[in-house]
């Protein structure tokens, strides 16, 4: 028998893998189109705005923006503008610390040896295995502990006392996202030759300048994919945020979550389905940079 | 202050603790004086320390003990941005995100040259390398015999008194090395840089240097000109290191000034030959070491000097016949030149014939045995 004959299960296999990963999409787009308020049953599309429809019993004048009535909805909903508005600042903050962070952790553990070393190398994995509602809570207590006692210490009350918010949500984003830079980064040392850096030395720059025209631009392609990974890392997470944030810090998870619990209308679809196509441009745009990194150098 | 030489090592010590927790003298003492404008190869195998040597020249290691002395100057810690040597690396190093032009000019900016200096300089130093007209790509759109001359534009456009190259030619096939080594010679020659070399290729070592260092475990096993080291190797590794040797052992009868005579049992003969160590004593154990090259097959002929064997196996090589003979039970190479044209050579010799042959004694080196 050819060996390399693919049995038919594998086809079979294969449709099944990409029905359940793609067919819950691309139902929800459909469904942000729906004309229908409720979100259990496709009645059509939204029609143009020159008709009148049938919407619930009532007829209605259709939406000025036809068939994106729902986006055109989502975009007056001021909640939603604020929790995209929160969403992309703690994304992009936490993002910018994060990967200088990881990075600069990725180039130590590259090149130095401590004594914590093989603890700190071990560190890297504990916010990736640990489930994330246990580091949520740990979160929680860690700053609700170090709140209450620094409002008593520091005696503060009203609205300057501590609290939960855009800050502590930040902070906790950043803390798990630092592992994923890191080790990405250090990937992408590994085949990191440190001749390259000894040669810039060699031709008379400083260990500053070499990191900054040496080291830097050839660890970039790493140092970017690590940190989309967070980026879009961030965009998603719910569990850690939903331990850490507090009013007017909701981010776009959360406002969902939120909606979710009260009525699932096709505003919900709309505001997934933008939301899945920035993630996916963020996605798309790291593979993009992991294919010009691996091409093959003449000489090695 | 002016100084004969370009660099000089003295009493250097690398330590280096194995993952083992061992420490290992990668260098071991070792002292060297390179001269002004001088040609001067390391060479040995791999782990003999003469990288790390170079390194600890070019700055990328500082030396546990001893020091460091470029231009006369004692390097202590000077980090390698401040000392005036320049490396040509083995993998050529060269910055994959920058062009040709920035490779080469980057040295340049580093010293504050001015902009139009710069172009000028850089334009030189490619067309000295035959790469005019590349400045404009990449690294890895260059062969690997260009990115070759890349490197060496690269160290050369600082106008340094000493370039450093470690296994410059190590990645390129024979052909392209060969050539290489006669452009890197004549370029050496014509610019009067001291050249640092570092090759484990003995050829390459001889074809080009002023003076090789021959380096085993961290120690120079010896110093001298190509010659020196090929015709009067200090020891047994250095005369089996560099080219061949048949190596015979034997008791020393007699000394006196060029000339001793050994005992040699396997040819149940008094050999004489050259003594290459100063402290031989009568009746130790030595090693003879002869040459193949300097053997030569005689016939009919008989008396002194002229010994007998059985010819083992003959390799023909188009230029050389190497033959392996059998001198009771020891095997003995024998180099011999083709000089005649003939199209089925192991006609000459047949195994387990008996031949006769013979070596000079001038060419006869009588080594300490270890």
């Amino acid at each position: 028998m050819n060996p390399h004959r693919r049995s038919p299960l594998v086809k079979i296999a294969a449709f099944l893998v990409y029905f359940f990963l793609y067919a819950p999409i691309v139902i929800l787009v459909l469904y942000s189109f729906n004309a229908s308020r409720v979100n259990v049953k496709f009645e059509g599309f939204i029609p143009n705005f020159s008709d009148t429809i049938e919407m619930d019993g009532s007829i209605v004048k259709a939406s000025p923006c036809g068939p994106f009535h729902w986006y055109c909805d989502l975009a007056k909903n001021d909640d939603v503008i604020d929790a995209a508005s929160n969403t992309l600042t703690i994304a992009l903050t936490s993002t910018i610390i994060a990967t200088i962070i990881g990075t600069m952790a990725a180039l130590a553990l590259q090149r130095y040896d401590f004594k914590i070393k093989p603890f700190s190398q071990l560190s890297l994995y504990i916010p990736i295995v640990i489930p994330e509602i246990v580091m949520g809570i740990g979160i929680l207590s860690l700053f609700s502990q170090l709140f209450g006692w620094l409002n008593s210490a520091l005696d503060l009350s009203g609205d300057a006392r501590l609290s939960l918010g855009m800050a502590t949500v930040t902070v906790s984003h950043i803390a798990f996202m630092v592992p994923f830079v890191t080790l990405v980064v250090q990937a992408r040392l590994q085949g990191f030759d440190k001749s390259f850096e000894e040669a810039a030395m060699d031709l008379g720059a400083n260990e500053w300048i070499t990191f900054r025209r040496v080291t830097f631009p050839m660890i970039l392609p790493g140092v970017l994919s690590g940190a989309l990974l967070a980026f879009t890392l961030s965009l998603d997470d719910f569990v850690i945020t939903f331990f850490t944030n507090g009013p007017g810090s909701t981010t776009l998870p959360i406002y969902v979550y939120g909606l979710l619990r009260r009525i699932v209308t096709p505003q919900v679809n709309a505001l997934s389905t933008v939301w899945i196509l920035i993630v996916f441009t963020a996605v798309v745009a790291l593979q993009w940079i992991q294919s010009r990194e691996q091409k093959p150098t003449a000489h090695s | 202050m002016s100084t004969e030489f370009a660099v000089e090592l003295r009493d250097v010590v690398k330590k280096f603790v194995t993952p083992e927790g061992h420490e290992l003298n990668a260098v071991d003492h070792v002292t060297m004086q390179i001269k002004n404008g001088e040609f001067f190869s390391m060479l040995g195998s791999s782990g003999c320390g003469k990288t790390t040597s170079l390194r600890m020249i070019a700055g990328f290691e500082w030396p546990s003990e001893g020091e460091v002395y470029i231009e006369g100057k004692a390097m202590g810690h000077t980090p390698p941005f401040q000392r005036k040597v320049n490396t040509v690396f083995q993998s050529y190093a060269l910055f994959q995100h920058m062009t040709i032009f920035q490779n080469v000019a980057f040295g340049l900016e580093m010293e504050g040259v001015k902009e139009d200096e710069i172009k000028k300089r850089v334009g030189r130093a490619l067309e000295m390398v035959q790469l005019s007209g590349m400045e404009r790509r990449k690294p890895r759109q260059l062969s690997g015999g260009q990115q070759q001359r890349v490197a060496l534009a690269r160290s050369l456009v600082k106008t340094p008194s000493v370039l450093l190259l470690d296994e410059p030619l190590g990645a390129l096939d024979l052909k392209l090395r060969k050539e290489m080594q006669l452009e890197l010679k004549s370029l050496q020659q014509q610019l009067g840089i001291t050249f640092i070399y570092v090759t484990h290729d003995q050829e390459e070592a001889l074809t080009m240097s002023d003076r090789i260092a021959v380096m085993s475990k961290g120690k120079v096993q010896q110093m001298g000109t190509p010659v020196e080291i090929y015709e009067r190797p200090a020891n047994k590794f250095v005369a089996d290191f560099i080219g061949e040797s048949n190596f015979l052992e034997g008791k020393l009868k007699s000394i006196s000034g060029n000339e001793a005579v050994v005992f040699v049992p396997i040819l149940n003969a008094e050999v004489t030959g050259m003594p290459m160590a100063k402290d031989l004593v009568n009746g130790s154990d030595v090693t003879v070491a002869i040459r193949p090259e300097k053997i030569r097959v005689v016939e009919n002929q008989s008396g002194a000097g002229v010994f007998k064997a059985k010819v083992g196996t003959s390799v023909y090589i188009g230029s050389d016949t190497h033959l392996y003979f059998d001198l009771n039970g020891t095997r003995l190479k024998v180099m011999e030149q083709n000089r005649i044209s003939s199209l089925d050579p192991s006609t000459f010799y047949v195994k387990d014939e008996e031949v006769l042959f013979t070596f000079p004694p001038e060419n006869t080196l009588i080594l300490k045995k270890d």
